[in-house]
């Protein structure tokens, strides 16, 4: 069997980059989270906050550390497997990624440390400061990488001669076309990944009685977020569509999984499109509502896959079945923040077990929406690398052989296995021990280590059962009256 | 507008980017290096403790590399990283390991001899595969257009695997020089123990690998016996670092080692460069040839020329918070 490395090149990338993306898509939700408790303490003096903060910046650096060594290794993948695109695109791509390093990486380092292990060796404003400031950093560091990638979907303000993408307008190739929709649809998302996360722990200890207080409060706050921002997402998302419609349509074809361009649609629920007959094998849908979807018309043409010629096509079952996918969970996403908003009002929030139980299990949710979404965006852009410009095959290494890019895409799933399953399990052990272990214990000698991720959390690695945890509340020291 | 040679600029920051990369990650891989041969476990405490809250910030110099070369010599970026194809994917694996040892040896009770061997072997291995890129670049690239069309192991030669051992003697030299810095009692007694045969080693590679570089390469042999002759300053200048090392060594002073093996980086690294100057990707391409559009390097500069000087204050006032000796139990729990 011969081995394909550009098909083996976008495995491995498709693999680096979404165990990358998990990591940050969470950081970028939390650090923000944290700078908003670290403004309430701040505010209020009130130490619950301050307990809050302090417990999840623990997990915000187990989290963070593995989001640096996953995002060492992309830094170096356009250069091994695309070297092709690197040489071409760099003018334009070579100061994005500079400029993320350079104004978000050294950004989130510096105040990183002052955050993790300076609570009490700076004053409280500048704690806070350091708060801020981190959240500012993922805040720039998705807006460069978001630049590059939207560039990618729908290239502007470059011209291409000479065998590379020369820019004329920095202006138009960094807020190109897909950028602000991809940059709204991107931080709602972290946003949503943070507050689900927060919201589904917080779950979590309310049904062992732990800490009630203050994961009350967290839960709360989290349901508020997640009540507005969820039907925001599938507005900004609503938006996102149309403007791919006008720039990418074959992708929005894809979407769709619709073959011929035609007027009144149906929106399909269920399909399986096939790529050989060039027609979906059965299909259940509504009548007219993709035209009224994607056009705001009745009667809207919507255009079908069969335009282009079937190598042109990306891969329809995948783009078609994962934007299913996001949607599906972003409506549940909806319908949880509607559902806490209704037990609010019936003062049954904290209490209602269910409710609870769901919340915990909605948690993994946020990181599949997530992937599923930049499959979408990743596999309906192909077989275009640079979109209408520059193909997947144009930019692949040439000097790759299949041998060496299976050797590195096994070397990279056995390396991440190891070190990721230490490290999640690790995030574990940090989330079991709770707020409890609010490292008041240890002394000083944490504070004088900053720029070091995972030592803010202090927690042995092995496992030690939490000792309050069990069916009998009872015997919880922690239990704070109950209802 | 083009009064200034902005290639020219490129050059000399990514290479201010490179030795502080060095320099910076040297010491702290060199202590992975040493790790297995440490007296005993309070030994190792020790090590890490002293490179713990700067490692990281170290290696943003790396990321900083990566990212800087793509935007100023994409040539470099796009033939330097298929060529070392197979090495780049070890270098990666083995600062993710030594990454994440860090962070979990101090957290391991049992397991923890497992993370000793992480930190050790990501150490070494990121040390060969960075010692190997320097004999790669010397031994010249086979490149046709603008692409790399050799193989996956062209790059894997007699030579570049001394110069990956050579450069492994030398990180575990600066090393053993910052741990003397460091440290105190019977751990710094170990140090300076290791210090002197250490730096015979890099001694011997070091002219092993000078008389052997002018036959890899005709540039080069031109370059130090005929044309410019005042090249000759500064292996002088290296060996007088030596020197400097082997007497302070003797005399048992503290810092002198650390700064004059410094310099002896320093010095071969501005021989190899004038040697090889102005090929970025030899044999064919000169930092000219491997630029990037002129407004694309411009753009990047203007930013960086604001932004570097924080940084580098931000590092300096690190190094200041943590300066001192460190002790084992000053550290993780
Ligand atoms: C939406 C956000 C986002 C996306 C799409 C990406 N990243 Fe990322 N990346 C981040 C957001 C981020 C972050 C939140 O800023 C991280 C997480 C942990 C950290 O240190 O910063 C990060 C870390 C991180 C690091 C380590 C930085 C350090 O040493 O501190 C590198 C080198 C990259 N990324 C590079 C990439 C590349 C080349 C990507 C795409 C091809 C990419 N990231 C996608
Ligand atoms: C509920 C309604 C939603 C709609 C209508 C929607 C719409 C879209 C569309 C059309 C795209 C592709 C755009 C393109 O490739 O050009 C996309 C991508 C994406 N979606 Fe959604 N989305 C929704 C919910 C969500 C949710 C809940 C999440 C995550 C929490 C999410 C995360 C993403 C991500 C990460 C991408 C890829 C990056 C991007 O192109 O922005 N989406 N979405
Ligand atoms: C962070 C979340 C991201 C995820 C989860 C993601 C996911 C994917 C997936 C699944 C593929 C495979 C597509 C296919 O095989 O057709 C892919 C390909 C690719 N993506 Fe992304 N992507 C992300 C962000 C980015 C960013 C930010 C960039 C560039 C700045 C980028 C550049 C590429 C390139 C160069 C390829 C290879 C060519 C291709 O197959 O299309 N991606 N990505």
């Amino acid at each position: 069997m011969d081995l394909d490395p550009l098909l083996l090149s976008r495995i491995q990338f498709a693999f680096v980059i979404s165990f990358h993306a998990i990591f940050p898509v969470f950081t970028i939700g939390l650090a923000s989270y944290i700078a908003v408790l670290e403004g309430l303490a701040f505010r209020t003096q009130n130490p619950q906050w301050v307990r809050l903060s302090a417990f999840w910046t623990k997990v915000f650096a187990v989290v963070f550390g593995m989001g640096v060594v996953s995002g060492i290794v992309m830094s170096f993948q356009f250069g091994t497997n695309w070297s092709n695109f690197a040489q071409a695109s760099a003018n334009f791509l070579g100061p994005m990624l500079s400029y993320e390093v350079l104004t978000a990486f050294f950004l989130e380092a510096a105040f990183l440390g002052v955050l993790l292990f300076g609570r009490d060796k700076v004053p409280a404003g500048v704690h806070l400061f350091a708060a801020i400031m981190v959240a500012t950093g993922t805040l720039i560091s998705t807006f460069w990488i978001l630049s590059a990638n939207s560039w990618m979907q729908t290239p502007a303000g470059v011209e291409f001669r000479d065998g590379a993408f020369h820019v004329i307008s920095w202006f138009d190739a960094i807020f190109n076309p897909s950028f602000p929709y991809r940059f709204m649809h991107m931080v709602l998302a972290s946003f949503l990944t943070g507050s689900f996360v927060v919201a589904g722990v917080s779950a979590w200890y309310l049904l062992h009685r732990r800490e009630v207080d203050s994961n009350r409060k967290a839960l709360s706050m989290c349901l508020w977020l997640i009540l507005i921002i969820a039907p925001l997402q599938a507005v900004v998302g609503d938006f996102h569509g149309l403007n791919t419609l006008e720039h990418q349509p074959m992708k929005v074809a894809a979407m769709e999984g619709n073959w011929e361009t035609e007027s009144g649609v149906p929106l399909l629920l269920f399909a399986w499109p096939d790529r050989e007959t060039q027609s979906n094998i059965m299909e259940i849908g509504i009548p007219h509502m993709a035209s009224l979807i994607l056009t705001h018309e009745w009667d809207g043409v919507v255009p079908g896959l069969k335009e282009v010629s079937p190598e042109e096509q990306p891969v329809v079952p995948v783009v078609f079945w994962s934007f299913r996918v996001m949607v599906a969970l972003g409506l549940l996403m909806i319908f949880f923040g509607i559902s806490g908003l209704v037990l609010r009002i019936r003062r049954k929030v904290y209490t209602s077990r269910w409710f609870l139980q769901s919340m915990r299990a909605m948690s993994i949710t946020p990181f599949l929406a997530v992937l599923a979404g930049w499959f979408v965006t990743e596999t309906g852009r192909s077989p275009w690398l640079v979109y209408g410009m520059m193909t997947q095959a144009e930019g692949v290494t040439p000097s790759l052989t299949g041998g060496m890019a299976l050797f590195s895409l096994i070397g990279y799933i056995v390396v991440y296995a190891l070190v990721f399953t230490a490290g999640v399990y690790y995030l574990f052990r940090v989330l079991q021990a709770g707020l409890e272990d609010d490292g008041t214990d240890e002394p000083d000698e944490q504070s004088e280590r900053p720029m070091r991720p995972f030592s803010a959390a202090h927690v042995k690695f092995e496992y030690e059962p939490y000792p309050g945890i069990g069916d009998d509340m009872d015997s919880d020291p922690t239990r704070k009256g109950g209802n | 507008m083009q009064t200034f040679d902005l290639a020219l600029i490129w050059a000399v920051i990514i290479g201010f980017g490179i030795i502080m990369y060095v320099l910076m990650d040297g010491f702290d891989l060199g202590l992975g290096i040493l790790f297995p041969f440490a007296p005993d476990e309070e030994a190792r405490d020790v090590m890490m403790n002293s490179v713990a809250p700067v490692w990281d910030g170290n290696e943003t110099w790396l990321v900083l590399g990566g990212a800087g070369l793509l935007a100023a010599f994409p040539l470099v970026y796009s033939i330097f990283l298929p060529a070392l194809y197979i090495g780049v994917f070890l270098l990666l694996a083995g600062l993710i390991f030594r990454g994440v040892a860090f962070e979990f040896r101090f957290k391991a009770n049992t397991s923890r001899y497992l993370w000793n061997w992480a930190f050790a072997g990501g150490s070494m291995i990121a040390s060969f595969a960075q010692g190997a890129v320097v004999g790669a670049y010397i031994q010249g690239f086979n490149t046709e257009g603008l692409v790399y069309v050799g193989g996956a192991f062209d790059w894997l030669t007699p030579f570049t695997v001394l110069t990956g051992f050579g450069l492994m003697a030398g990180y575990a030299l600066l090393g053993s020089t910052w741990l003397i810095l460091k440290s105190e009692g019977y751990i710094q007694d170990w140090a300076y123990k290791i210090a002197m045969p250490l730096l015979f080693v890099v001694l011997v590679v070091f002219a092993v690998v000078s008389f052997w570089t002018p036959f890899v390469d005709d540039l080069v042999r031109d370059r130090w016996f005929s044309t410019i002759q005042v090249i000759w300053i500064l292996p002088a200048l290296a060996m007088f670092c030596a020197y400097r090392i082997y007497r302070s060594l003797k005399m048992r002073r503290e810092g002198m080692p650390f700064v004059a093996t410094m310099g002896l980086f320093i010095f071969s690294y501005l021989g190899l460069i004038v040697s090889r100057w102005p090929y970025v990707v030899p044999p064919n391409f000169t930092l000219w040839d491997a630029a990037s559009a002129p407004e694309s390097q411009l753009f990047l500069l203007l930013g960086l020329l604001f932004v570097i000087p924080i940084i580098l204050v931000y590092t300096a006032w690190t190094y200041w918070v943590f300066r001192g000796k460190v002790r084992a139990d000053a550290g993780y729990h």
